[in-house]
């Protein structure tokens, strides 16, 4: 599961990527590519309106071309136990590492995106999701990483890392992503 | 982007059509014999076929039996081509016969009996004009009038349905806001997107909806005109934009903001002054308000105690109470059209069911299985909740009454239904 993740964002950033031209792979650029997060590129569709008046495109940031190389996928998620927002001590290396990056490239931003697992109802769960990306945007904050730097956005249940409905895709669900750029 | 969101626009989409299986019915459903109706005109066949839509309408209650055509052994279309006994014999209790008669271009005269046959007597008999395009929907008003006129309680036939869908298209996801009727039939998309749409919610007019959409990359909430399609961004501040509910006189939305501190609160916003009103300040999750019939509470989700259960707010400010005590997870309130009973989202061991809390006893009746059930919404006539639960992997619907006698799962054809948001009466 953690594959076809790793794979999607890939796939996503790849697609990004290609939009931008050759040349431009945003996977070398490891963790810090400035490519477009996931969300900035949705647009939606109300029909009946004239197709002219319909979402613009996603917009690119600049490419930064720089910043750590990372083959871990996980080094950039934390996760988190059922119906709790606290951040494991476990993360706290990975969490400063990603702070320090922050705080060395004031140009340099973090989005944070908080989700939960399936269970429960769906608004409650992107509370939860939102709780989740506050707490890891506490730790980042008292470690001098400036607001400005850290978005946060919750998709609570609605973006599953993992499809089954057991306890090891519902851990694998509960989870803060770091996304380069806002 | 842009030309992989295009794309997706460009295929069909007719096929999000739902269906209703009746899984328990009441004990004893009421055998009915709606005989097919006469067509009048001159030539051809009957534009539409008002019986079978009223038959179907009748059987999707659970609460009658419509007995098959094929089993007729007559067919009057009037009252006076009826023989009791005949009727008797086979155990039928109640006969319905009309007609649609052709009234010039594309205009329609709908006719239709109603008779107790055991009495023999004429329970109901009502003439409607018509026309090609509203034939349909009057054929479920005719339906509401024969469910009225024999339970004694208001018919939702004519009422609709909104919900969320979510399909892969070449490995992503697209979601999408749909409107149906109340029997899945005339699915129209309002809205789809590549990001999450969620929490429709009706205006108390039925003419415009407000929902959550994630199309710029983080949750805002929009108002949409069903008849126009127009839409406006109601809500795009910092953090969490969630959970819209209208007010009942259509004025207000209460909302979820998390603002910048991330704290979520339940707001009422003015859709006209723009003023905004916060109505809880705790640093739990509040959230999913939903308004009391009458305006004057807003009842919410809040952990503020540990777990997440149901509490009260009087929607101009004030002290806020505790409702739920039964269990450790109450979610999502929504509040019966009576304002005596709360349906919620309730952990039941491990499983996750819709409930139905009474407001004077606060006593909490389970009504459904789980595990993964959620999304409550009442039917107008209070009768009935639908409400979102699995088949395999796959979201599906499913209705229950709300005395839990009557159980209805509603299939549908691809991916996920979700979110499912019962429309109030439909407003002439």
């Amino acid at each position: 599961m953690k594959i076809l993740r790793l794979f999607m964002i890939v796939v996503l950033v790849g697609f990004v990527a290609a939009c931008k031209g050759p040349g431009s792979t945003a996977v070398d650029d490891g963790m810090y590519d400035g490519s477009v997060a996931a969300g900035e590129s949705g647009e939606a569709t109300a029909s009946g309106v004239d197709s002219g008046s319909l979402g613009t495109g996603g917009e690119f940031s600049e490419d930064m071309g720089m910043g750590e190389h990372s083959d871990q996928p996980d080094s950039r998620i934390v996760y988190f136990e059922f119906d709790k927002s606290e951040v494991a001590p476990g993360y706290a290396a990975m969490l400063e590492t990603h702070a320090r990056h922050l705080v060395d490239n004031p140009s340099w931003s973090l989005r944070l995106e908080g989700h939960a697992d399936e269970k429960g109802s769906r608004e409650y769960n992107i509370g939860l999701g939102e709780r989740r990306a506050q707490a890891v945007r506490r730790i980042m904050m008292l470690q001098g990483v400036r607001a400005d730097q850290l978005a946060t956005v919750s998709y609570g249940e609605e973006r599953p890392a993992a499809d089954g409905s057991d306890e090891e895709s519902w851990s694998l669900n509960r989870r803060v992503e770091l996304v380069s750029g806002m | 982007m842009l030309a992989a969101c295009l794309l997706a626009w460009a295929i069909p989409t007719a096929n999000a059509e739902l269906r209703i299986e009746i899984n328990q019915g009441v004990h004893k459903p009421v055998p009915i014999a709606i005989v097919p109706f006469g067509w009048q005109g001159r030539n051809g066949q009957a534009p539409f076929d008002v019986s079978s839509l009223i038959a179907a309408d009748l059987g999707n209650s659970g609460r009658f039996a419509p007995m098959s055509s094929n089993d007729m052994l007559q067919k009057p279309v009037s009252g006076r081509q009826i023989d009791f006994g005949d009727w008797r014999i086979l155990g039928v209790e109640v006969i319905v016969v009309g007609q649609l008669i052709p009234m010039g271009e594309a205009n329609y005269s709908i006719q239709f009996q109603v008779f107790d046959v055991f009495r023999g007597e004429q329970l109901l008999g009502y003439r409607m004009s018509s026309t090609e395009a509203s034939l349909r929907l009057n054929a479920h008003q005719a339906a509401d009038m024969i469910y009225e006129k024999l339970t004694g309680i208001r018919g939702v036939f004519t009422t609709r349905l909104a919900y969320v869908t979510v399909t892969r298209v070449a490995g992503k996801e697209l979601y999408r806001l749909i409107v149906a009727d109340s029997d899945g039939e005339n699915p129209r998309i309002m809205v789809e997107s590549s990001e999450p749409i969620m929490s429709p919610s009706w205006s108390p007019d039925g003419r415009k909806m407000a929902y959550v959409s994630f199309e710029s990359g983080r949750s805002e909430i929009w108002v949409q005109t069903l008849r126009s399609q127009a839409r406006q961004r109601v809500s795009a501040r910092a953090g969490v934009n969630g959970a819209p509910a209208w007010s009942p006189d259509g004025r207000k939305l209460a909302l979820t903001l998390s603002k910048s501190d991330g704290n979520l609160d339940i707001y009422a916003l003015d859709l006209e002054t723009q003023v905004l009103k916060r109505l809880t300040d705790l640093s739990s999750i509040d959230t999913e308000p939903a308004w009391s019939p009458d305006g004057r509470d807003i009842y919410f989700t809040s952990d503020r105690a540990g777990g997440p259960q149901i509490y009260r707010v009087p929607s101009a400010g004030g002290r806020q109470q505790r409702v739920t005590y039964e269990g450790n997870y109450n979610a999502r309130p929504r509040i019966s059209p009576d304002g005596k009973q709360l349906a919620v989202v309730h952990n039941d061991r491990g499983s996750y069911k819709i409930a139905i809390v009474d407001r004077e006893r606060s006593y909490l009746q389970v009504l459904t299985k789980g595990p993964l059930d959620e999304s409550p919404s009442f039917a107008p006539n209070g009768e009935t909740l639908i409400y979102a639960t699995r088949v395999g992997r796959r979201g599906v619907l499913a209705m229950t009454s709300t005395d839990g006698r009557i159980h209805r799962r509603i299939s549908s054809v691809e991916g996920d239904v979700r979110e499912p948001a019962w429309s109030p009466y439909p407003v002439n």
